[in-house]
């Protein structure tokens, strides 16, 4: 056996164990499984477990292994975000409207990490439609943060972040459109990645703003991030937005030794940006003073830090909060009560049946949001809202490109503060699309984006490290996220009581 | 574009223009994999991806665009290099996301034309545009107790919309743009053309005006599949929208219906409550970049156009335009004529006996050129024995429908067994000649004295005395010598 307990192995290291024979993944499994039990009734991260799907899956994983075939991730448990479909187990997307919904077939991302041998114990909860930043959303329930059940765990891949914080998995999916991985790693200090547009396949991840959402792992380590990113991006021809590239090893991106880099200095050479709008006036002192010690740490091994600029970080909200419903609104067309899902069960007419299939099955913020994007779409304010979105979403662009002209990477604050107390926010949606300041800007581009634990803040509360890439150098990113849990480990402190 | 000033009617100049729905004819739907075929099961062929289930993305089929440019070059218009495809939103049953996929601001195929001959006047109408766009399913309200069905399987086909200009001045003359267009695309290979089956459809936009006055208020007449129903409906509204104004009335932009049975348009919705569709780019879709190179494959693979085809007719073969656009009205037309010219047949009596016997018996029984019972080297041979003197025109009429009818296969066989066959011996019309001449005196005398008339009266003798058969033209020659003589 492991002198670590199971539940505290990461995806490499019970990879290894599985690898080694320590293990079998039906032992990992039962244990993950048994820590579900114990766990999650406080902290409401499952939407749906299914233990004897997981065994089975478990039993098949250890037949291959036997059979012996390799694989970093063959055996290894996991659980899906409740926005990607799968065959196997009914799918919500943390919707009333999809109670029940039980798909055909499985998104790409799904099969392909099914097809590197992984275990699915369910599916996690989180914001309905992935929309939200606190798991508040759910219409299921919300979702604790393993660190303090009295704050929310980020959103929308609150579940995700959630159980992978709490040691229920190792490794968990999550889609990203606004910050929904960085932002919910950052509060629960795990680490998580969303790669370039287009790396990952959205068939089978239900849509909410098609041209931001992207999916990605969250884990607790950069490694374990890297190998499941390797199993789940590649070209689709199922997905018209997917790059045409082969897959890619990001494990061996990630280990792979900079140019003139030394055994002290990984990252000898490497220029970091730090934006000066990713640093305002009301950027919290506790969450500063971690992201002011992470970059200190990445200059010890040899990082420089340099000044660049990104002028429009702020404009990236509105931009952001009308692009997003606008595609929403069309996106969620197709939940009309026809064909599945919800449907009312008394109507006069066929208007009526919308209407009330609609009202019932959305939440208020699904249903706000339908609305903006309906509003801006509609004749008359088409021009006005949308088009100047989409013009001002190319000049957000273009300035990280001005930005990677004096630097490599990017680094700020993933959040303006740590994990808020659930119900803080109360009745104002505007101060919950505020605090996505950091993470919009990158999404509008299409960068890819991790974030990193860089320590603790407020009431003991992860703060997370943002790193922004240009476009396909994720590699880049994992292995300096890499290097920096090479030498500390923010990211193997695990909350008390998991 | 009219090349002549239009015909009023009532006072009013008629303007239109057509908007087609073309299915384009690829074996699997433009976004999603599912066969195209007509008539299966409901629902038997929707993919996940048809039915709009959560997490499925549409995926553009080339096969469609590819039929796309096929058409854009057809028409001389612009194959855009980059075209858009936007999200039209609305909420219907058949519509399973809620949204169709088509084109708006930037369409694949830009501008164009289209020519034909209206009686023996040439007409050329101007594109706007040609876009590629998704089907809608078929809503069924019959049968259902009071429910309504939906079937998914049409959802998704490819359509191709094409828009013209409103550059048409009556009901005969959209017909005739219409049947064109639908020759085109036929010819092109892009549609089957079945419009009972809905491959090919029309709306319909007329508005009427006083000459030299701005466009009036159109409506729009929907889904009309018969080019007979097309102009009964655009005569109908046309007079409705007349009276409308005469009666100090002003027509209101809408969308009507053509009833067949009653001969009527009813209005089906007014402007005031169209839906706003609410366009935008579909993110789903990067725009369609169609490269010089992929334009020029489809160029290569072309058939040769009926444009390039008639004109060919005419400088090769001398035929007049309006029999060489007769000619090329279809594929199989062409390849009859071609066929029968190749044969041996002299091109202009080829189109002649075409566009006579051959399309009335066409008509008549409602078939394809391709199942005449008489086929091109037949007519080439009919048409030899008429060159040759063999037989007069009236008599070819008589073998060409015994040939149809299948009384007998050989020409000259038919020729023969019905004694058709012309007099063409000299000798033996100079002697019947004599004897007519010797009996009609009185005629003689007359055509001498200067009545033209009378001549053809002898010629009738003797036409009657060979019971028909003398060959006409050696008739009249020889009777023109023998009375200068």
């Amino acid at each position: 056996m492991s002198p670590k307990p199971l539940h505290e192995l990461g995806v490499a290291e019970l990879g290894r164990a599985l690898a080694d024979k320590a293990v079998s993944s039906r032992e990992a499994t039962q244990q993950l499984l048994a820590r579900v039990t114990a766990h999650d009734t406080g902290l409401g991260a499952f939407l749906h477990v299914d233990m004897a799907a997981a065994l089975a899956a478990a039993d098949a994983a250890d037949a291959r292994r036997a059979a012996g075939e390799q694989g970093a991730l063959l055996g290894v448990p996991l659980a899906h975000k409740d926005i990607f479909v799968t065959q196997d187990m009914p799918t919500t997307a943390g919707s009333k409207m999809l109670d029940g919904y039980q798909s055909p077939f499985d998104a790409t991302v799904v099969a392909r990490l099914k097809a590197a041998g992984t275990v699915s114990l369910g599916k996690l909860n989180c914001d309905e439609f992935a929309m939200g930043s606190a798991n508040e959303n759910s219409a299921y329930k919300p979702v604790a943060n393993p660190w303090d059940a009295a704050r929310v765990p980020g959103g929308s891949s609150g579940g995700s972040a959630a159980a992978v914080a709490a040691r229920l998995v190792p490794a968990a999916t999550g889609t990203d459109t606004g910050g929904s991985i960085r932002q919910p790693a950052s509060f629960t200090g795990i680490t998580g990645i969303k790669p370039t547009y287009g790396v990952c396949s959205r068939y089978g991840m239900i849509a909410f703003a098609s041209s931001l959402d992207q999916a990605g792992p969250m884990a607790r380590s950069a490694e374990d991030c890297a190998l499941l990113l390797s199993a789940m991006s590649g070209f689709d021809e199922r997905d018209a937005t997917s790059v045409q590239q082969p897959a890619q090893d990001f494990h061996a991106q990630m280990l792979a030794a900079r140019e003139g880099a030394t055994a002290a200095q990984p990252l000898k050479g490497l220029r970091i940006g730090l934006p000066k709008e990713f640093f305002p006036a009301g950027l919290s002192a506790d969450v500063a003073k971690a992201v002011r010690e992470g970059l200190a740490q990445l200059e010890k091994l040899g990082a420089t830090l340099v000044d660049v600029s990104l002028p429009r970080t702020e404009l990236a909200i509105p931009v952001y909060y009308i692009i997003a419903p606008a595609e929403a609104s069309s996106n969620l067309s197709r939940f009309d009560g026809v064909k599945f899902g919800h449907r009312a069960a008394e109507y006069s007419d066929l208007l009526d049946m919308y209407k009330k299939t609609r009202a019932q099955g959305f939440g208020a913020e699904v249903k706000r949001r339908i609305m903006i994007g309906t509003y801006v779409l509609s004749h008359g304010y088409y021009d006005a809202y949308y088009l100047q979105a989409q013009k001002l979403r190319r000049m957000i662009a273009d300035d990280f490109q001005q930005a990677f002209a004096h630097c490599d990477l990017i680094a700020g604050p993933v959040a303006p503060s740590v994990a808020w107390k659930a119900g803080e926010q109360g009745d104002d949606p505007v101060k919950a699309y505020l605090a996505d300041i950091f993470t919009l800007p990158g999404s509008l581009a299409g960068l890819p984006g991790m974030s990193v634990p860089v320590g603790f803040g407020e009431g003991g509360m992860p703060v997370g490290l943002q790193l922004l890439g240009n476009y396909f150098k994720e590699g880049q990113l994992l292995h300096t996220a890499h290097a920096l849990q090479q030498a500390t480990d923010w990211h193997q402190q695990a909350p008390a009581g998991y | 574009m009219t090349s002549s000033p239009s015909k009023l009617i009532r006072g009013y100049e008629v303007v239109i223009g057509l908007e087609n729905h073309v299915q384009l004819s690829t074996l699997s739907k433009i976004f999603s994999g599912s066969s195209t075929a007509f008539g299966a099961a409901p629902n038997t062929q929707a993919s996940p991806v048809d039915l709009a289930l959560p997490g499925t993305l549409p995926v553009l089929n080339r096969a469609a665009v590819e039929r796309a440019i096929r058409f854009g070059l057809a028409v001389g218009a612009k194959v855009a290099p980059l075209s858009i495809f936007a999200r039209k939103n609305y909420f219907y049953p058949d519509l399973p996301k809620g949204y169709q996929i088509s084109q708006f601001e930037i369409p694949v195929v830009q501008g164009g034309t289209v020519e034909f001959f209206l009686g023996e006047e040439k007409k050329t109408v101007r594109l706007t545009r040609a876009h590629l766009e998704e089907d809608a399913g078929k809503s069924l309200h019959e049968d259902y107790h009071g429910q309504s069905g939906i079937d998914l399987n049409r959802a998704g086909t490819p359509l191709l919309e094409i828009v013209s200009e409103p550059d048409i001045r009556s009901g005969a003359e959209a017909a005739e743009y219409a049947k064109t267009l639908h020759a085109l695309v036929m010819w092109l290979g892009i549609c089957d053309g079945n419009m009972q089956e809905g491959s090919f459809r029309c709306d319909v936009n007329v508005s009427v005006r006083k000459p030299g006055q701005p466009f009036g208020t159109r409506r729009e007449i929907k889904n009309l599949n018969s080019f007979r129903y097309l102009v009964d409906a655009v005569n109908y509204e046309v007079n409705w929208q007349i009276d409308q104004i005469e009666d100090g009335l002003a027509i209101q932009q809408a969308t009507v219906l053509y009833n067949p049975d009653t001969g009527e348009t009813r209005a089906m919705r007014s402007k005031e409550d169209s839906a706003d569709y609410r366009y935008f780019p579909d993110p789903d879709l990067p725009p369609l970049v169609i490269a010089p190179e992929w334009v020029e494959q489809v160029r290569g693979e072309m058939p040769e156009l009926p444009s390039v085809m008639a004109k060919r007719f005419v400088e090769a073969d001398g035929l007049p335009e309006y029999d060489a656009s007769m000619m090329t009205q279809s594929l199989a037309t062409a390849r009859y004529y071609e066929a029968a010219k190749a044969a041996g047949a002299a091109p202009k009596l080829v189109a002649n006996w075409v566009m006579g016997e051959i399309s009335k018996r066409l008509n008549s029984e409602g078939i394809e050129i391709t199942a005449a019972p008489v086929g091109p080297q037949r007519l080439a041979q009919l048409i030899a024995r008429i060159a040759d003197g063999t037989i007069s025109n009236n008599a070819a009429k008589q073998v060409f429908e015994a040939l149809w009818s299948g009384e007998g296969s050989d020409v000259d066989a038919l020729i023969e067994a019905k004694g058709l066959k012309q007099m063409s011996d000299t000798g033996a019309i100079e002697a019947i000649l004599d004897e007519v001449l010797a009996a009609n005196q009185k005629s003689v005398d007359e055509f001498r004295a200067g009545k033209d008339k009378a001549f053809n009266a002898l010629v009738g003798q003797a036409m009657k005395a060979t019971k028909g058969k003398a060959n006409p033209a050696l008739v009249n020659e020889l009777l023109k010598k023998k009375l200068a003589g």
